[in-house]
C-alpha cells in the first residue's frame, strides 16, 4: 500500500532523456545549427554573451540551442562554464571612442560630429507580421556609405567642453573590484554597481528605469547618445612590455544626460547616467544608464526614496541567474518544514476550538496536550 | 599513467569541479568560519552547474573539502532518494569520482538540505548543511548593512520581540523550523530550514557542521563541541516537535516523521523521514505497525 514518493534514479534519467528528445523536436525537419542561430538570432546570443558575463558567440549559441530557446536557462549555461575557466589577468578598458561605429545616435542634438547613423535598427519599422519571412529570403544587399565614417566624438564631451555636465571621475589607479571574485558588500562603489548592472537581467533594469521614469525616484533623462560597433580589447602583456590586441568585441554603449540642480556650492551641470553591454542590446544599455543614474542618489545628495535609487534592492535582485534558482526552488521538496508547519496549525486550531467549546471558562493558552485525535505531528 | 590519471586528464573540468584557486579561497572562508563560530563569512560564491537555491553552497564547500578517500552521503529530507540528492550525489560521484553511501554511519561527509540524521555523528564526520537564507534576522530587517550591525553588536532584541509576540498572539512560539539559535553564547544563527526538531542534535556535536548559502555567499560553521543553544524564554521553553504515532515502518518513536496522505478519506500514516535510520532499524528486526509491530529479539 505504501508507495513512497521518491525521485529515483531512473525517473531522473528518463526525464533527461525525453529532455533531450523534446530538443530536438521532429526528426524529419533539420536540425538548427549553432551557426544559424549566431548568425540569425543575433540578438539573443548578444543577450545571452550580456548577461551570461561571457564573449564567446559560438558557446552562447551552443547554450541557446541546448537552452531550447529558454534565454535565462542559455545564460546560466553560459555563467556556470564561464566561471570554470582560468583568468590570466584583466584587459586594458576598451576605447569606445575609437569604436568602429554601425549604429550611433544622439536625442540631444539635431547633428553633431560623426553623424546621426541609423544602422540595423528596428525603430521606425511597422511591427506588422511580415507573412514573407515564412518562406526562404533573399534580402536585398545594404546600402554603402562610399565616403566612409568620420570619427564620431561622444556627445558627453562636447558637453564637457562647456563644463555643462560634471565630469566623470578621474582614472584612478585602483584596479577596479571585480563581484565576481569577491562577494558584494555595501555600500558599493560605481565600478560594482556597473558590473551588477551590466550582466543584471534586461526585464528587471527595463522594469526599475521605466518606474524612475515614472515617478518613482524621478528622473528628467536625455540620450545623449547611444552608439552600437566593434572596440577591440587590448591585454597589457607585462612579459612584452606593451599591450597586445586580443580580438574585437560588439559592444553597446548608451550615455544618458540627466538634470540636476546646482548646490551651494556647485553651479547647475547636467549628471550622467552610463550603459555598457555586449552585443546589441539598446534596451538593456539605456535601462542600465538609467538605473545607474538612479543608484547615485546618495552620492549626489539626493534623498533616497524609490526602489531604484536602492543599491541593496537594486544590486541584490538583479541577477537571473540567482533569481531563478531560488524562485524556482520551491519546486524541490519542502515535507520536512511543511510537516512541521502542519502540525503547529492543526495544534493552534485545536486549541482554538477547545476555547470555542468553554467558552465562559477561562481564556485560551491552555496547553493543548490532550488532542491525540487530532493526529498532529509537529511542536 | 593509472587509469584514474587517464580519466582525470580526460575531464574538461576540474577535479570536484571547482578550479583549485576558487577551492582554496572557499578554504579560507571555511577556516574563518570555524574560528568564528556563528559568523557568516562573506565569499566570493561562483556560479555552479545547479541552480541556486538547490544546494549550490553545500555543493561549493563539498567540493573544496572533498578528496579521494571521502565517502559521500546526500540527503534532502532526511532522505537519500529524493530527486536533488540523487542529483548531487551524481555529481560529485562523476565530478570526483568518490565513493558514496546511505549509511550515515559510513560517511566521512554529509551534505543535507532540511535534516540532520537522526543517527549520532561523530567526531571526524563533517556535516554540509545547504542554506537559502544565511540570515536569522533577514525577515525582521530586509537590510545586509543592518543586520551585519546588529551581529557586530551582538544587538538580538529583534528577534527576542518576535518570539514574544508570537507568544502573545498564538501562545507559544510559532516556528517550527528555521528556528534560530546561539552559537558559542556570541553569534545568532540560523540553523537552515531544518525542523527544530532537529536543533538539540546541533548542541556541542563532536562532528563539524558547516553552511553554504551559494546565491547569498556565505559561508558559516559550528566547529566540534560548541554550544548550540535555541532561542527561548524561562516560562516558555524550547521545545522539540513530538508526534503522537511511531514509524508505520520501523516502530521509532523519538524521530522526525513523514505524513504520508493514503487515500482521499482521511487515511493517512507516519514513516521516518531518515530513510537511513528506517531501513537499518528494519534490518534489525523492527517492525512498526503497517509490518506487524515486532520488536527484535534480544
Amino acid at each position: 500500500m505504501y508507495v513512497a514518493v521518491k525521485g529515483g534514479e531512473k525517473a531522473i534519467d528518463n526525464a533527461h532523456r525525453l529532455l533531450g528528445h523534446d530538443r530536438r523536436g521532429d526528426p524529419e525537419i533539420a536540425e538548427i545549427s549553432t551557426e544559424q542561430i549566431a548568425g540569425q538570432l543575433k540578438l539573443a546570443v548578444a543577450r545571452v554573451m550580456a548577461e551570461g558575463s561571457l564573449y564567446d558567440p559560438q558557446v552562447a549559441s551552443l547554450a541557446i540551442k541546448q537552452a531550447r530557446g529558454d534565454l535565462i536557462e542559455a545564460i546560466f549555461l553560459a555563467r556556470a562554464y564561464r566561471t570554470t575557466l582560468p583568468r590570466f589577468g584583466y584587459s586594458l578598458p576598451v576605447e569606445t571612442s575609437r569604436m568602429v561605429v554601425e549604429r550611433r545616435i544622439s536625442a540631444t542634438y539635431k547633428d553633431l560630429p560623426g553623424g546621426q547613423i541609423l544602422g540595423p535598427t528596428f525603430d521606425y519599422t511597422h511591427r506588422l507580421i511580415d507573412f514573407g519571412l515564412a518562406g526562404e529570403t533573399l534580402p536585398e544587399r545594404p546600402a554603402e556609405n562610399p565616403a566612409g565614417l568620420e570619427p564620431a566624438p561622444h556627445v558627453t564631451g562636447l558637453l564637457n567642453d562647456e563644463g555643462l555636465i560634471e565630469r566623470n571621475a578621474a582614472r584612478s589607479d585602483d584596479p577596479p573590484r571585480d563581484l565576481t571574485r569577491e562577494p558584494l558588500a555595501f555600500p558599493a562603489g560605481r565600478d560594482l554597481r556597473l558590473q551588477n548592472l551590466a550582466r543584471g537581467d534586461e526585464g528587471f533594469l527595463l522594469g526599475l528605469a521605466y518606474s524612475s521614469q515614472r515617478g518613482f525616484g524621478g528622473s528628467h533623462p536625455f540620450v545623449g547618445e547611444i552608439r552600437i560597433g566593434e572596440v577591440q580589447v587590448e591585454f597589457f602583456a607585462e612579459e612584452l612590455g606593451f599591450a597586445v590586441t586580443l580580438g574585437r568585441v560588439q559592444l553597446t554603449e548608451c550615455e544618458m544626460v540627466n538634470q540636476f540642480k546646482g548646490s551651494a556650492t556647485e553651479p547647475p551641470q547636467f549628471t550622467r547616467g552610463y550603459g555598457l553591454v555586449f552585443g546589441q542590446s539598446e534596451r538593456k544599455s539605456m535601462s542600465m544608464a538609467l538605473v545607474d543614474r538612479a543608484l547615485r542618489a546618495e552620492d549626489l545628495g539626493q534623498d533616497v526614496t524609490a526602489p531604484a535609487q536602492d543599491q541593496e534592492f537594486v544590486l541584490s535582485h538583479s541577477d537571473n541567474v540567482q533569481a531563478t534558482g531560488f524562485v524556482e526552488h520551491l519546486k524541490l521538496p519542502h515535507y520536512v518544514d511543511f510537516q512541521a508547519e502542519l502540525g503547529l496549525v492543526r495544534r493552534m486550531r485545536a486549541v482554538a476550538a477547545a476555547a470555542r467549546a468553554d467558552e465562559p471558562e477561562e481564556a485560551i493558552p491552555a496547553e493543548a496536550d490532550d488532542m491525540t485525535e487530532d493526529r498532529e505531528a509537529a511542536e | 599513467m593509472s587509469a584514474n590519471a587517464a580519466a582525470e586528464a580526460a575531464r574538461p573540468y576540474n577535479y570536484a569541479y571547482l578550479d583549485e584557486q576558487t577551492k582554496r579561497m572557499i578554504r579560507r572562508a571555511i577556516l574563518k568560519a570555524i574560528a568564528i563560530p556563528g559568523y557568516q563569512v562573506p565569499f566570493a560564491s561562483r556560479e555552479m552547474p545547479m541552480p541556486y537555491g538547490w544546494g549550490t553552497g553545500g555543493v561549493q564547500v563539498t567540493a573544496s573539502i572533498i578528496g579521494p578517500s571521502d565517502v559521500l552521503k546526500v540527503i534532502d529530507q532526511g532522505s537519500d532518494d529524493t530527486t536533488n540528492a540523487v542529483s548531487i550525489r551524481k555529481f560529485f560521484e562523476k565530478t570526483a569520482g568518490v565513493a558514496v553511501t546511505t549509511a550515515t554511519t559510513a560517511a566521512s561527509i554529509i551534505q543535507t538540505r532540511h535534516r540532520i540524521p537522526e543517527t549520532p555523528l561523530g567526531a571526524g564526520q563533517v556535516l554540509v548543511y545547504q542554506v537559502p537564507i544565511p540570515e536569522p534576522l533577514r525577515f525582521l530587517e530586509p537590510r545586509e548593512t543592518e543586520t551585519r550591525k546588529m551581529h557586530a553588536l551582538a544587538e538580538y532584541g529583534l528577534m527576542h520581540v518576535k518570539l514574544y509576540e508570537d507568544i502573545a498572539k498564538h501562545g507559544r512560539i510559532a516556528k517550527t523550523y528555521d528556528y534560530p539559535v546561539m552559537v558559542g553564547g556570541r553569534y545568532l544563527m540560523d540553523p537552515s530550514p531544518t525542523p527544530k526538531f532537529d536543533n538539540p542534535k546541533m548542541h556541542r556535536s563532536p562532528a563539524l557542521q558547516l553552511f553554504g548559502a551559494g546565491r547569498e555567499k556565505r559561508i558559516y560553521a559550528v566547529p566540534p563541541h560548541t554550544d548550540v543553544v535555541s532561542l527561548d524564554f524561562d516560562d516558555h521553553p524550547f521545545e522539540v516537535n513530538k508526534f503522537d504515532k511511531p514509524c508505520a515502518l520501523c516502530g521509532a518513536t523519538d524521530v522526525y516523521l513523514d505524513e504520508v496522505i493514503l487515500d482521499d478519506r482521511g487515511g493517512r500514516m507516519f514513516v521516518c523521514s531518515d530513510t537511513d535510520n528506517c531501513e537499518t532499524r528494519r534490518a534489525d528486526g523492527h517492525r512498526g505497525e503497517l509490518l506487524g509491530n515486532e520488536e527484535p529479539r534480544a
